[in-house]
């Protein structure tokens, strides 16, 4: 064995829950995707951070998000990549424009790689990972 | 009275570096201080002599590396840029400011990588081999919202990016592969480049997909190696050894990064890092993008070049593909002659330094692949993270 291959990460990377951004993960957990909402002037905002960018308002509230949006930009990941994702190459990447105008970056579990579009409505579901953390992830919207 | 500036305030005086390689098996901080005892015999100056040093914050010789195996000279100012490649020209603007502000008279700045894939030698995230190799598996910060969904490293962060740009413009795979192409054409001049073997449109457009739309071939190669370029002031430039290059401008500015897609498109591009550094520069300056002879942009990616020509103004936005169509970035008469190194696609990935050190050769005069008559070249750090740029001048 390598000195690369000892280190080279086997797992599933999972988001290690923050002060910032726990009741993001305890709301997945619950099958709801939230973002914060500034309380002052009504701006959406993801990633979670303590003030709002565009009143720098310190006040917030989580909200429930409609879960829909449209792939604004994407990638089809063909390989490099960890081992705990190779079995599944290749695999999209989207980033997803949600209702709220926030920017989200996930996968479409449902989309072959040659059918993924730039516009694509898509809506959140819900995939447990460990007892702690569910990932948000997306489906097709078929008209 | 004038603005205080780093306006010519100081010159690269020295420029030193290892052999480029896959694999050279040897440490970063071996490498390092080879390319530093180069840079400081090139400018004929003792490396007892140096008192301020600047390096990349992930740089894992640091100044007590350096003060253990150079005996010690006396530092008065080390700092470090922060983000990466995103600083790989900002490093000359904070060693310029030094000079400027008169906290440093000799300043060394350099970069060591063992990036070659067989070049891993711990755990640490930048201790050599690729990064996203040994990430945690438990992530605390912002790669905790895009890598548990597959997208692990910088060349799929890129994709995206990418993407975008061809969502928006209709920036194609034959303009990806005129700057593979082009920069390919001037490594086979350079005797250091690592990938000298001549490359097609079709060899590009037959290379395998790594992450659409990235071909094999639109990646900078992972390599070995490292870079030292040594500053000091103008004044004093102009009586040692070789041929200054003066920084006749220099800015950062600050924006998105490529691993945080959530805020990246939050701001409008106008106000992204490179379009904020490209504004102070032409203003500090007193030039503008018809000014400069020879340009390097920060080519981890080819349509990250093609993004960065409209970032810094060469061309309008949408416009960089058509820009670099029929050899518009070739020595020796493209629309702007850019990387003549080969870059990072062919030449070698010392995170952008070796670029760098292929500017100062142009204002020299000593290019393999030389303009005639250089006076002014630009150099860019990566323009997908807070970065910066300068303008170096014969």
């Amino acid at each position: 064995m390598t000195v690369r291959d000892a280190i080279r990460t086997r797992g599933l990377p999972l988001p290690l829950p923050m002060r910032d951004n726990e009741p993001f993960h305890d709301a997945a957990r619950h099958g709801e995707l939230v973002f914060q909402r500034c309380a002052a002037c009504a701006t959406f905002r993801h990633y979670p951070r303590p003030i709002c960018p565009a009143c720098l308002s310190r006040d917030h509230t989580w909200e429930r998000s409609t879960g829909r949006g449209t792939v604004w930009t994407w990638t089809v990941v063909r390989g490099p990549t960890l081992p705990a994702f190779e079995a599944k190459l290749p695999y999209n990447v989207v980033d997803v424009l949600m209702d709220e105008g926030v920017h989200f970056v996930s996968e479409v579990l449902d989309c072959p790689p040659g059918e993924i579009r730039a516009g694509m409505p898509v809506e959140a579901v819900f995939v447990p990972a460990s007892a702690e953390i569910t990932l948000v992830k997306f489906r097709r919207v078929r008209a | 009275m004038s603005q205080a500036t780093i306006r010519d305030k100081a010159a690269i005086v020295g420029i030193g570096q290892t052999p480029f390689s896959r694999s050279l098996a040897r440490s970063e901080y071996d490498m390092a201080l080879e390319a530093i005892l180069a840079a400081c015999a090139d400018a004929g100056i003792s490396p007892r002599d140096v008192d301020g040093t600047v390096r990349y914050d992930m740089e894992t010789t640091d100044e007590e590396n350096l003060l253990a195996a150079l005996g010690n000279p006396c530092l008065r100012y080390f700092v470090s840029s922060a983000w990466g490649g995103g600083g790989s020209a900002s490093v000359i603007v904070l060693a310029a400011a030094a000079i400027a502000a008169g906290m440093a008279s000799t300043v060394l700045v350099y970069r060591s990588r063992a990036r070659g894939k067989e070049s891993a030698y711990g755990k640490g995230a930048h201790l050599g081999g690729r990064y996203w190799e040994r990430l945690d598996t438990a992530l605390p910060g912002l790669n905790s919202w895009h890598v548990p969904h597959g997208l692990v490293g910088a060349f799929q962060e890129m994709a995206m990016i990418a993407m975008r740009h061809r969502i928006e413009y209709g920036t194609t795979d034959d303009h990806y592969a005129e700057v593979a192409v082009t920069f390919r054409a001037h490594a086979a001049r350079n005797p250091h480049a690592v990938m000298r073997t001549p490359m097609t449109i079709a060899d590009h457009h037959a290379s395998r997909m790594i992450s659409d739309p990235l071909r094999l071939l639109d990646c900078c190669i992972e390599t070995d190696g490292a870079v030292a370029l040594l500053v000091t002031s103008s004044e004093r430039a102009r009586d040692l050894r070789q041929r200054p290059a003066y920084v006749l401008a220099g800015a950062m500015g600050g924006g998105g990064h490529h691993i945080r897609l959530s805020t990246l498109y939050e701001r409008t591009r106008r106000d992204d890092g490179a379009p904020r550094a490209a504004r102070q520069l032409w203003a500090m300056a007193g030039a503008g993008p018809e000014d400069v002879d020879v340009a390097f942009f920060y080519d981890f990616f080819t349509p990250l070049v093609i993004m960065a020509l409209e970032d810094y103004g060469f061309a309008q936005p949408g416009e960089g593909g058509p820009f670099v169509e029929r050899g518009g970035l070739a020595w020796p008469d493209g629309r702007l002659v850019c990387n003549t190194n080969g870059g990072q696609l062919s030449e070698a990935f010392i995170h952008g330094f070796n670029n760098t050190a292929e500017a100062v050769r142009q204002i020299r005069g000593t290019s393999t692949a030389q303009v005639g008559g250089c006076e002014i070249a630009f150099v860019a750090g990566g323009n997908t993270d807070p970065t910066g740029a300068v303008l170096l001048r014969r």
